[in-house]
């Protein structure tokens, strides 16, 4: 029960913890009062995925994006300098982007039409008198830009709070893996084509748990795991010298990760029986290319490693049988939007790539033989949780007594809720 | 009950290009099966080889699965992958199963060449659970092959013509 357990001296009493035990209180997924403060502690202050650079590849680009609840526009001037701005007009008020992408050296706002530049700028010019001469004198007619926008390794990331540390500080030791996803392809990653755009009638935070929870793969996951069987023709070609211990390792500030071997293709760079004698030959020779540039232990770690990485608080990069990067946010304590890509080495051939997206979907999103699973046992929860004055406390101490916790342990949930906890009770 | 032989297209049929109401027929009986959750006979109106795909909203009807994520590209084995997952108690997002009516309008022969065709119809699809409902709609592609003994699906396209899967979360039933 809640009253055995220490609360966080600074904490928000929602997260209490022993040396051998973990509870988090429902009521932190259920409660309108929780998620404001998750909103001034967390979304308001944190560093938040807008895009991958290979989204805008040339000058002019731009995408629409719904980030931390507002919606953005990420963009490159130009000359090529990327932005991100709020898309509203400084004059009423209208979104001046209203495609999802494009390329545009202007945006035009369609209610009035006042232009600017894609630097944001105030562009329009008006008949003598319309307005003072120094109309514009203080900015206010520009497009107001996002307090700060930076990029680690191909991923760019917003912040609403001006002071914020650096994005670098903030990744910790995220940003070892996010380099890892970068290190697949010698000329660099991309989004493909497609975003699965769904919802799940859920708390933002059960995605966050259940997006590396290596302990639930076997029962929720059965008839994925059975399909594979016949799938993969044969067992995967693990690489021995990294053993077959999946871990969990705390990256700081809330990130972290799970890392071990896969049981499916990598088709970076993972042979599996069913890709035939030519597939070997072609894993063979991305594995080669990854150990010339890379060395061999951070080639063997790219191509035998299956991660699930959580960047504090909703960026998921999953490089499992595809890669997948994931953000989610709350609209109502229990409803979430999510936004699912696919990442891939550019120029991949095509086979190669087909066979990539077949991974993807054989497993995850919204049509996949798993991730509607996912939604299933999420949506189960969140109902369950009308139980919550008398069934009140999730157990999160899986694998606590252990020195070095194992990736079906749930250590990295906890890096994950001490960070919540902290920055909600400052949000307090 | 529905059968395979009440497709209007059955056996023995004499040549030349179905009309629209046999076809009409073809695909309402594939959506009673669909709704009775008959998914071996469902399949079973599928030729061997056949795919089915669901590209993600918004998509391109020409969208191609080999560079653009979708959210179901079924080659044949993966389709009687889903089949049979469909039939588990592991499949645990349509466990118990959920109740659905496929309705089915605007069908129209696009194409007609030798023995095959492409239909296009437009569909509502809702589904039922946990005391929530959901609606998807759209437009589906079959590419039929005419039979001796019948009418079987080469290809089935289902394209979503809801701005995003917001709020279903999923396309766990068949569309
Ligand atoms: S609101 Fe944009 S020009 Fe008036
Ligand atoms: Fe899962």
């Amino acid at each position: 029960m809640a009253t055995a357990f220490e609360k966080h001296p600074t904490g928000t009493g929602w997260v209490v913890e022993d040396h051998d035990s973990f509870r988090v209180a429902r009521t932190t997924f259920t409660d309108q009062d929780v998620l404001e403060r998750e909103r001034g502690g967390i979304f308001d202050r944190c560093w938040l995925y807008i895009g991958h650079e290979s989204e805008l590849p040339n000058p002019n680009d731009f995408v629409r994006r719904s980030v931390g609840g507002r919606d953005l526009i990420f963009n490159r001037d130009r000359k090529g300098d990327y932005h991100a701005f709020f898309n509203s007009c400084p004059h009423r008020g209208a979104a001046v982007v209203r495609e999802d992408k494009g390329s545009s050296i202007s945006f035009k706002c369609f209610y009035h039409g006042w232009s600017f530049n894609n630097n944001g700028a105030f562009a329009t010019r008006f008949a003598a008198g319309t307005y003072p001469d120094d109309f514009n004198k203080d900015g206010c007619a520009n497009l107001v830009s996002v307090p700060r926008l930076a990029g680690y390794a191909g991923f760019w990331f917003v912040n609403f709070d001006a002071n914020a540390e650096s994005l670098e500080d903030y990744l910790a030791g995220a940003k070892d893996f996010l380099q890892v996803v970068a290190d697949h392809a010698a000329d660099g990653m991309e989004i493909v084509g497609g975003i699965q755009e769904y919802s799940v009638r859920a708390n933002w935070k059960l995605l966050v748990e259940n997006s590396f929870d290596g302990y639930h793969a076997h029962e929720t996951h059965s008839t994925y795991l059975e399909y594979l069987v016949d799938a993969i023709g044969g067992p995967a070609e693990l690489f021995p010298s990294r053993g077959n211990i999946s871990r969990a390792y705390d990256l700081g500030n809330g990130h972290a990760v799970i890392e071990g071997p896969a049981p499916w293709g990598r088709p970076v760079a993972q042979w599996i029986p069913a890709w035939g004698e030519d597939g070997r030959e072609e894993i063979a020779a991305i594995y080669a290319e990854l150990e010339k540039r890379l060395g061999k232990e951070r080639a063997e770690q790219v191509a035998y490693g299956n991660r699930n990485l959580l960047i504090f608080p909703n960026l998921v990069i999953n490089d499992i049988m595809a890669i997948t990067v994931r953000t989610f946010y709350p609209e109502q304590p229990d409803y979430m939007n999510v936004n699912s890509w696919a990442l891939a080495p550019k120029g991949e051939a095509r086979h190669f790539r087909k066979r990539r997206l077949d991974n993807f979907l054989e497993f995850l999103g919204p049509g996949g033989f798993a991730t509607p699973d996912d939604v299933e046992a999420l949506e189960s929860c969140q109902r369950s949780y009308r139980n919550r004055a008398a069934a009140g406390w999730n157990d999160i101490s899986r694998g606590m007594l252990r020195d070095e916790p194992l990736a079906d342990d749930e250590a990295q949930m906890r890096a994950f809720w001490r960070e919540w906890d902290r920055r909600v009770a400052k949000a307090g | 009950m529905a059968t395979i032989e009440h497709a209007g297209v059955s056996a023995g049929r004499q040549g030349g290009t179905p009309t629209r109401s046999e076809i009409e027929d073809f695909l309402y009986l594939e959506a009673q099966l669909l709704d009775e959750w008959k998914l071996d006979e469902w399949l079973a109106l599928f030729a061997e080889g056949a795919t089915y795909d669901v590209p993600t909203t918004r998509a391109d009807d020409d969208a191609d699965s080999a560079d653009q994520l979708f959210l179901v590209a079924d080659d044949y084995a993966r389709l009687q992958h889903r089949v049979r997952r469909l039939k588990k108690p592991g499949a645990h997002s349509e466990w118990p199963r959920s109740r659905t009516a496929h309705s089915i309008s605007n069908v129209r022969i696009v194409e007609a060449e030798g023995d095959e065709l492409l239909i296009r119809s437009v569909f509502v699809t809702y589904r039922a659970k946990n005391d929530v409902t959901d609606c998807y709609f759209g437009h589906h592609f079959h590419r039929i092959r005419v039979q001796a003994d019948g009418l079987r699906i080469l290809s089935k396209r289902s394209m979503l013509d809801m701005s995003s899967l917001r709020p279903h979360g999923r396309v766990s039933i068949i569309v």
